[in-house]
This record gives C-alpha cells, structure tokens and sequence, in this order.
C-alpha cells in the first residue's frame, strides 16, 4: 500500500481500517449513481450484443436464402442438363432404330406377304372320297361274281379298272403336290425367323425409348419439385452435394497423390534438362518444370474433358459449335499424348541415372559395379507409368467440377452454420453482461451492508414513528 | 477494370518469378589438404577413402578441391584437382569418376615431402573457396596437424576465415604427444585460436565415421 494513504504510518492496521471506513462511506454515498453507471454499463453491452446478433442474423438469413436460391438454381441446371442429355439420347435412339421403321415395315410386310402367298399355295387337296373305293370294291366284286363274261360285267370291270388307275393318278398326284408343299413349308421357317429377329429388334428399341422415357418422367418430377423451391427438393440437394464434396474429395486426394508419384518419376529427369543448381524462389527449377509439366497435364485434360462435353467449367468452350469443340479436343489430346510421351522418356531417362548413380556409389565404395539381370523391369514399369499417368490425370476433371460445385454448397453450409454459433455467442454475451450487471450491484451492496443495515433501521424506525404520529393525530378526530 | 487489375497482378506474378529464377551460387565447397611428410604419408590410405566419401555425397553444382601439403603449399603445383561438378547429375557423375581416378594416381605416386606447410595449404584452399563462391565453405586438413616450415617461411600473420569451416582430420598423435599429451591438445589449441581469431569455425574429427555429422552434408 502506498505510504501516502498511511494516515497513521506508525500503526497501519489502523490505517487501513480508517481507509475502508471512508471508502465504504464514499461508496454508500455514491451507491444510486454506481448503480446506474452499472446498470448502464451492462444495458449498452446487452443492447450492444443483441443488434450484433439481429445483424449477425440477418445476415445468415440472408446467406443462408442466398444458398437456398443457389441449391435449387443448381439443381434445376444439373436436372435441365440431364433432361437435356436424356433427350438427346432418346432422339438418337429413335433417329439410329426408328427412322428406318418405314423400310422395317415394307420389311414385314413383304415377309408377311411372302408367308401369305406360300401358305395359299400349301392348300391341301382332299383325297378322293372313300365312297367310290366301296363302289369300285363292290364293281370289281359284282364282276368276279361269275358273270365276268356278260358285256355289263366288262363293262363293270373296265370302268373299275379305269377309276382305280384314276384314282392311282389322283393319289400320285396328291402325293407330288404334298411334297411341294412340304418343300414350299420348309421355304417358310426362315422367313418366320426373319420375321421373329425383326419383331425382337423393334422391341427393343422401343423398350428402350420405354425405359428412358419413364427415366424421363422421373426426371421431370424431380424438375417439377425443384421448380416449386419444396423443402423436400433442398433437402435432397443438400444430401446430394454433400455426397458430392465428400466424395470428389477422396477422390482428389487420390489424384493428388498421383500428381505426386507423379512428379517423383520427372523431378530427377528434369534436372538433366534444366540444370540441377538454379532455383525459382525456395524450389529447384527442375523440381518447379516437372511441376508445370504436370499442371499442363491437367491444364490439357481439363480442355479435353470440356471440349467432349463432358464436364462444363468453362462456358466459353461450351458456346463453341461442334466442330471446333471437335478441333479443340483432338488439339489437346495430341498435346497431352505429345506431354504423356516426353514423361514417359523421362522415366526412363530417371532409370538410367538412378542406375548410374548406384555403379558410381558401388565404384566409391571399391565393390565392382555390377548391374542387376531384370533391370528392365522396373524401368519398363515407370515407363509405361509415366504415359499412363498423364492420361489418368485428365479425369480428374471430373471430380474437381464437382468438388468446385458441392463446395459452394458446403461452404454455403459452414458459413451459415458458423454465422448461427456467432449470434448465439454474441446472444449469450449480452445475456451473461446483463446478469454480470446485477451480480456487481449485489456485490457493490454486499460491500456496504453495515451502512445499508442502518439505512435500514433507522428508515423502520422512522416510519414506525410515522406511523405512530399519524394513529395518535386520528385517535383524537376519531374520539 | 477488374480483367485490367487481373492482367496486371499476372504480369507482376510473372515479373517476379522471372527474377527470382537465377542461378544460385553452388551449395557447397570442399577443399580437402592433404599431408604427405614423412611423418603422415603412412595414412594415405585412409584419405582415398575420405574422398570416396565426399565425391558419393557432393551434389550436382557443388565445388571440390585436393591439394597436398608440403614443404611450401601455397602454389598452384600442391593442388591435385580442383572443379565444380556440372549442374547436369550424368555429367557430374562422369567427373567424380574422373575425380576418383586422379586422387588414386596421386595416392599411388605421392613422394613424401621434407617439411609441412599447413598454413599456406589452408590459405590456398580459403582462397579458393572464396574465388568460387559456395554457400557453405569447409576446409577438411588431413594431417597430424605438426607445422614445420622451411627456413624462411613467414606464416604467422593474422588470416581471414570468415565464413569458412575448418576441420581436422584423423590427428594423429606424435611421438612427443605420447611423452607429453599437452603437446597435443596444446598443438590443436594453437590452431583452433588462429582460425577462430580469423573468424571461422574449428573442429577436430578423428573418427571418420563421424564425418557426415560434422560436415553437415
């Protein structure tokens, strides 16, 4: 304690006793206007905290609106573009199958004619009836009887022999048209098969101009409750793009470390080219060619994914007709193959040095250098990875448009969440200073209670008196 | 005005990587002295391997020197084979070989030589690495460390290590250190006082196999 507020330096404990006197009278005497400096305090830091978390809420309601609008403008583009594509397909569909129906149908028809004439020409002929078997039988009977001389008997018996030989000529030539219809049946089967493959084929097509159209309808469905901004549809774009950025994610990662086995087999190489001394900043040059190598690999894959349409980052390249969208990708495929070739002689070239490298360390170390008998194999490997990378590279494309998507979604997502945490937490702040305020003037009381007890006593006392004085000054008007 | 902006900062990005892209000086110089009197000449051997060692773990671009000492070893005849390696690695290769075989014919053919001047070895080698210009300098004395000038030799004059690691290797002992191991640590103190006052840093490596910690390579 400063000696200056020693009234008694020689006995302090007087001092300070004399010192709290005073201040707890100082603080009795000041205890209204501390009071509302307190509470004052504490309102403005309430008031403070809840405007900061209305803004801070309006803003995540804005945001999060924002997202909303965003997610189902996304998911209506996602959904037209793969009615879109549906719609293509079933045009190509019936363009490749059914624009040939009208040749398919002369097809049938002319198989159904063909089969119609044939089966006209296989009518069968009735045999000749069994009546005249049984008259020709009784004739020939009637002219063995015994009267075989009579005139009437020959005559019997000629017309018997003359109808059987008919009916030998008649069963002859029952025979023959038999056989040709046999032949003209057997004529038919292929046709019927003909005419079978080219039923199944018709089926075919339309089953699956069927399956796309019920794809279709589903897909319209879904547009229809994206288009009415249900809270259905967000929630089902939200899972969705969360899905997507989780799983573009691992799969960037995984690409990533390619990119990194990658760059390991031409870092090495690519200080043959450029020297291994110079540096770009902190970087070996030859470290940072081998990483431009590899960003022109997925630079170039990029186009090429864009050019067939198969990813859409850059609407520039999706405005371009067809033919040059056609130029475009051949360009950058030969540039890729050209990139994919080079490191591919990288590799190998990282195979020599390496084993140049291990003769020279065997020459030092005074062993004869002596080169291992399947050498090839590995170097064969790292030349067949240093082409095939680059090409597996190219698709990683497709994940980034997708992480790149999802992402504003998630970060959407954070940034509302984060925004909530915030006006809660400024929310409570203001709440624990409006309480923090109460508990100092409880505590700012609990140090002056002995005056505050007087306080109290005398100010019963003095209203008992009142009180006494005003029954005393009734009692005689009342009496 | 943003594609503007835009155009700007990529120019400046490119400006300033094209800048920065320069060749930097070689990372490392290496001079290694080597003591050929009568008294030394014996551990050779040992030297070879030394070299072997540094020509397996110098990089593309660093600078390695071997010079002998002897009776007067500040000239430009004591020095073996001096050379910055190329900054291609196939080609560097091709030098350390070449490097290898030089140290080798030297070791075979080497005559002992009457007195030892160190001093005029270590200035040489300074001088050198000076000249070239690596990021890290280190001296490597392959002796016993005894000075014994000519008559006339004059190398007791404050020197500038500024910069430079100097390291003692394989020391061995005297016979007079045996007498009295004061000589020794006395000899080595003498030393360690000159290139310190110089400037540089002092060490003292006996077991080689504790090299590449010392060296920090």
């Amino acid at each position: 304690m400063p000696s200056w507020l020693m009234v008694w330096p020689e006995s302090p404990g007087l001092s300070v006793a004399l010192l709290l006197v005073v201040l707890v009278l100082v603080m009795y005497g000041a205890r209204a206007p501390a009071h509302r400096v307190i509470q004052g305090i504490a309102k403005a830091i309430t008031q403070s905290c809840k405007l900061t978390a209305g803004a801070i809420g309006s803003v995540q309601n804005r945001l999060a609106k924002r997202n909303r609008e965003v997610l189902l403008s996304e998911g209506l583009q996602e959904t037209e573009r793969q009615i879109e594509q549906e719609f293509q397909r079933i045009s190509a569909s019936v363009e490749r199958d059914l624009s040939a129906y009208p040749a398919l149908h002369r097809e049938l028809a002319d198989q159904v004619h063909r089969i119609d004439e044939d089966y006209r020409r296989v009518t069968d002929t009735p045999p000749a009836p069994d009546g005249w078997t049984q008259t020709v039988a009784a004739a020939g009977a009637l002219a063995t009887a015994g009267h075989a001389e009579t005139p009437a008997a020959k005559a019997v018996d000629a017309l018997r022999v003359a109808i059987e030989e008919a009916h030998e000529d008649a069963m002859e030539e029952y025979r023959e048209t038999s056989r040709e219809r046999h032949k003209l049946l057997a004529r038919m089967v292929p046709t019927w098969r003909d005419m079978a493959s080219t039923l199944t084929r018709v089926e075919k097509s339309v089953t699956g101009i069927f399956e796309r159209s019920r794809h279709l309808d589903d897909l319209m469905e879904s547009y229809r409750e994206i288009a009415s901004k249900s809270d259905a549809a967000e929630r089902t774009l939200t899972s969705s793009s969360m899905t997507q950025f989780v799983t573009s994610g691992f799969v960037l990662v995984v690409a990533l470390l390619g990119g990194f086995i990658n760059f390991q087999l031409i870092a090495l190489p690519m200080s043959e080219m450029v020297g291994a001394t110079s540096r770009l900043g902190a970087m070996q040059t030859s470290d940072v060619a081998a990483l431009v190598i590899i960003l022109m690999e997925i630079t170039m894959g990029l186009f090429l994914m864009e050019s067939l349409r198969i990813t859409r980052l850059f609407p520039v390249i999706g405005r371009l007709d067809r033919r040059t969208r056609v130029q475009m990708a051949w360009a950058t495929f030969a540039i890729l193959f050209i990139l994919a070739s080079i490191e591919s002689s990288l590799a190998y070239m990282r195979d020599m040095l390496a084993a140049d490298r291990a003769a020279l360390t065997q020459t030092l170390a005074g062993t004869v250098a002596q080169r291992p008998e399947f050498l090839w194999i590995p170097s064969v490997g790292q030349m067949v990875m240093g082409f095939i990378l680059p090409f597996a590279l190219t698709f990683v494309a497709i994940p980034l448009e997708s992480f790149i998507h999802s992402a504003r979604m998630v970060g959407g997502q954070v940034a509302v969440g984060l925004l909530r945490m915030l006006a809660f937490g400024v929310d409570l702040f203001g709440f624990l200073a409006d309480h923090a305020g109460k508990g100092l003037k409880n505590l700012y009381d609990i140090a002056i209670f002995l005056p505050l007890k007087v306080e109290e006593v005398v100010v019963s006392a003095r209203a008992r008196e009142a009180t006494a004085v005003q029954e005393v000054e009734r009692t005689p008007s009342t009496a | 005005m943003t594609r503007l902006i835009a155009r700007a900062s990529a120019l400046v990005a490119a400006a300033t990587l094209m800048s920065s892209c320069e060749v930097a000086p070689p990372g490392r110089g290496v001079f290694l002295l080597l003591d050929t009197s009568g008294t030394y000449s014996g551990e050779l051997g040992e030297a070879r391997t030394v070299v072997n060692y540094l020509l397996g773990t110098l990089d593309p671009g660093d600078s390695f020197g071997v010079a002998r000492i002897d009776g007067g070893s500040f000239s430009e005849k004591d020095i073996i084979l001096r050379t910055t390696f190329d900054e291609r690695p196939s080609v560097a290769n091709d030098q350390k070989r070449a490097f290898m075989q030089t140290v080798a014919v030297f070791a075979d053919t080497v005559q002992t030589a009457s007195h030892t001047d160190i001093t005029g070895g270590v200035l040489q080698a300074v001088e050198w690495l000076n000249e070239v210009g690596p990021g890290r300098k280190t001296v490597l004395i392959f002796s016993d460390m005894e000075e014994d000038l000519p008559e006339g030799f004059i190398r007791d004059f404050p020197m500038d290590f500024a910069g430079v690691q100097v390291i003692a290797l394989n020391v061995t002992k005297l016979q007079p250190d045996n007498v009295d191991p004061r000589e020794y640590t006395g000899r080595l103190e003498d030393w360690r006082d000159r290139i310190e006052a110089g400037g540089g840093r002092w060490a003292v490596i006996n077991d080689l196999e504790r090299l590449a910690v010392a060296l920090d390579l």
